[in-house]
């Protein structure tokens, strides 16, 4: 089995879906010609057509909503907005219109789109190129909202989120695209190639939408994350001998209730953990939710680690993000009580 | 020390406001048949003078002169009266219904019914419309059943949108409409996109949107032009100037300063200004961007200057931001009588029919509203079954709505 990297594995699930679906198209700034800022594009202009992967202007409004224009149409659009921190123009094009068009027509149109776009830290990218605002999009009705942690999800995912018949944020962890960071930035970098789920089938595949994966069993503290922060939870686990079970969430919405309930109600303590600010983050959701189906099985208060609540620092970039002793402390204070 | 003069901040103000008397001698109305019609084909750097010109075809004597006339067949022009007609209708008998408390709410287009339904006459019936919300003559023009829209707005058992949506903010595939937003412009670069996917398909069916003056202040109307342009997209971006974005007038959105048209030219669109209350000179531009967008030529912005003789919707009283009797002055006069008078100018038409026609629609209207009425009223408690509420948010329902569908016992 050929082992690829995340961004290796994004470009080989929009060149499946490419060949096998020609109502399928993918455009954004940067993203033909060149294969996009971060390569995930690469190739795919000269292997499908002028018409199949194109340039978009730099107006994030204008290409979300042509795109919700062709999925009015009957085609199958792929956008990429180049950072998550440049999406807030198009903003409304998403809550107002992609998120709202099967609903209010009473499904006489809708809107298989996905929206692509690199998120998180990690890469002194400072407070625009940095960000994690996964939970405006949570807090939409219609909208799923995905974020894959290993090159093999991240295939399967947004291959089943392009087949998907609704809108579909999917946000791309960018300190993962080359390797799995665990947050300890003063380390050599991983290549993905010897990580297991590396190793990403050529042809099409499927990872289901709405199902979280255990990253690594344990039985003394659920941990329930995703993206970068599935990796920094292992290593925290590892490096303090915590048996913490790691849930990779993989779709925030809709939210795999039963894999976080069975998680919890068998370790009893529960970590919830992202990079994104921490008040009214999609943590906080994660707590109700567990409060309101594990509450009887928890034996300590849920801990929060995240962001801190400012914009991300250009040069606090490790003072900021919620790295492995953060979470080491946060496992620690769970398992406390 | 230089001397400097003092800063001072514009505010722009409408010329009139209440208790003034109306005047808009401002506005220059160029002669009827005055402007050449150009080839569909034509460079848009040589269209430049039609962005602020004025393309007219009904002279005051109710004949249709000069190159623009479409030159259509009686029956074509009978057929676009009886749909303003029967538009006009409608919104009257809608706004009674709101005032007596049936509905909650309605947006008329009087006076500028020609706008809608000589665009859905002149292109295509399986063109696609991505519509504002005062565009129902298009919908009447392209046949779509009274009581269909009657009951969206009703929000009753039958409303074809279960009661998710204001009246007016219709949604009909069937008839090439789509769903209308309350957000402004929203549709423009929709449209566009839907426009792409038609070339990208090698499909020969183009876009059509609409928007007012007041919203091409929004960025997705500069966004529709800018990809309109760049992709070359079949599609017409219609600008209707009715003067009033609510109590705004149109300087509030830059018209003090040029022609909506004129937008186009930055972009490198044909811009035409058209009289939006002459149903031959609208038909005739539609045509001519319809055929140069098929051509493969690409987009057209066509302002259709007109005015909108009532308030923005029931919820505002036009008495208090502008003159009263404003629209009896409009100096291009009723969309409806123009065309009517022309009809009858060559002898197609006379009063007694016309009155025929209008008792005809007001009957088929309030018989509309009677059929709509033993269907239900909101009022009443007629309306979609609660579980309609927790549907079609997505194609499947996930575990958290159902969850809240039961919670709410529906």
């Amino acid at each position: 089995m050929p082992t690829m990297t995340m961004i290796q594995a994004l470009n080989s699930a929009l060149d499946v879906m490419l060949a096998k679906d020609p109502d399928v198209l993918v455009f954004g700034e940067d993203i033909g010609y060149f294969g996009g800022v971060f390569r995930v594009t690469e190739g795919l202009q000269k292997k499908h057509g002028q018409t199949r992967c194109f340039d978009s202007p730099i107006g994030e409004a204008g290409l979300v909503a042509a795109a919700i224009g062709m999925g009015a149409y009957g085609l199958r659009p792929i956008v990429e907005i180049q950072f998550a921190d440049y999406i807030y123009p198009a903003y409304d094009q998403i809550v107002s219109e992609a998120a709202r068009i099967r609903y209010r027509s009473a499904g006489e149109f809708h809107v298989p789109l996905t929206i692509r776009t690199p998120y998180g830290g990690g890469i002194y990218g400072g407070q625009t190129h940095s960000q994690s605002p996964e939970a405006l999009f949570t807090h939409v009705a219609g909208l799923k909202t995905v974020v894959p942690s290993n090159p093999y999800d991240a295939k399967g995912l947004l291959i089943s989120a392009i087949e998907d018949d609704d809108p579909v944020i999917f946000l791309e962890p960018k300190r993962l695209y080359n390797g799995p960071f665990d947050g300890h930035h003063d380390k050599a970098v991983t290549p993905w190639a010897k990580h297991k789920l590396s190793e990403v089938p050529d042809g099409h595949y499927a990872v289901p939408l709405g199902k979280a994966a255990v990253a690594r069993a344990g039985s003394a503290v659920t941990v329930l994350t995703y993206g970068t922060m599935v990796h920094v939870a292992i290593a925290a686990a590892e490096e303090t001998g915590i048996d913490a079970e790691v849930v990779d969430l993989r779709t925030l919405m809709p939210i795999d209730i039963e894999t976080i309930v069975r998680s919890v109600q068998k370790t009893g303590r529960c970590v919830v953990a992202h990079e994104a600010t921490l008040t009214s983050g999609f943590g906080a959701e994660l707590c109700a939710l567990v409060q309101e189906h594990c509450f009887w099985h928890l034996e300590a208060p849920i801990e929060r680690v995240a962001g801190w609540d400012t914009p991300y620092p250009h040069a606090f970039e490790w003072d900021y993000f919620p790295g492995p002793k953060r979470l080491a402390d946060g496992l620690k204070r769970a398992l406390e009580n | 020390m230089r001397n400097r003069s003092t800063l001072s901040l514009r505010i722009p103000q409408p010329h009139r406001r209440p208790g003034d008397k109306p005047d808009f001698s401002t506005i220059a109305i160029p002669p009827a048949g005055s402007l050449e019609r150009p080839a569909t084909d034509a460079n848009h750097r040589d269209l430049i003078p039609y962005a602020y010109g004025l393309i007219r075809v009904l002279n005051e004597d109710h004949k249709a002169v000069g190159a623009w006339n479409p030159r259509l067949d009686p029956a074509v022009l009978i057929k676009g009266l009886r749909d303003m007609v029967l538009t006009r209708a409608f919104d009257d008998r809608m706004v009674r219904v709101q005032r007596q408390g049936k509905i909650s709410f309605y947006v008329k287009s009087t006076g500028e019914e020609a706008t809608a339904v000589a665009f859905a006459n002149a292109i295509e019936k399986n063109d696609m419309c991505f519509p504002s919300y005062r565009q129902q003559g298009f919908l009447i023009a392209r046949g779509c059943p009274l009581v269909e829209m009657m009951c969206q707005c009703f929000s009753n058992a039958r409303d074809p949108m279960k009661g998710r949506q204001l009246p007016v903010l219709y949604s009909f595939r069937e008839y090439g409409y789509f769903t209308i937003s309350g957000n402004l412009g929203t549709q423009a670069p929709q449209a566009v996109g839907w426009a792409m996917a038609s070339a990208y398909k090698g499909d020969d069916r183009i876009a059509v949107t609409f928007i007012g003056e007041g919203t091409t202040a929004e960025g997705d109307f500069h966004h529709a032009l800018n990809f309109a342009a760049v992709y070359r997209a079949p599609v017409i971006l219609n600008v209707v100037n009715n003067q009033w974005a609510i109590s705004s007038f149109s300087g509030m959105a830059g018209g003090d300063e040029t022609t909506f048209a004129s937008r186009a030219i930055g972009y490198g669109l044909p811009g035409l200004r058209v009289d939006g209350n002459d149903y031959l000179a609208v038909y005739a531009a539609a045509q001519w961007a319809a055929e140069r967008a098929r051509a493969n030529l690409g987009a057209t912005v066509i302002e259709l200057f007109t005015y909108r003789a009532e308030g923005h919707s029931t919820s505002d009283d036009p008495s208090r931001y502008r003159p009263s009797d404003e629209w009896r002055a409009w100096p291009l006069g009723d969309p409806i009588d123009r065309l009517k008078n022309h009809l009858i100018a060559i002898g197609a038409w006379s009063e007694k029919q016309h009155q025929a026609l209008i008792d005809e629609a007001v009957t088929l209207v309030r018989e509309t509203q009677r059929e709509t009425e033993s269907i239900g009223t909101l009022a009443d408690g007629s309306r979609a079954p609660v579980s309609a509420m927790f549907e079609d948010v997505f194609a499947e329902m996930p575990w958290h709505i159902a969850e809240q569908k039961k919670a709410a016992g529906a």
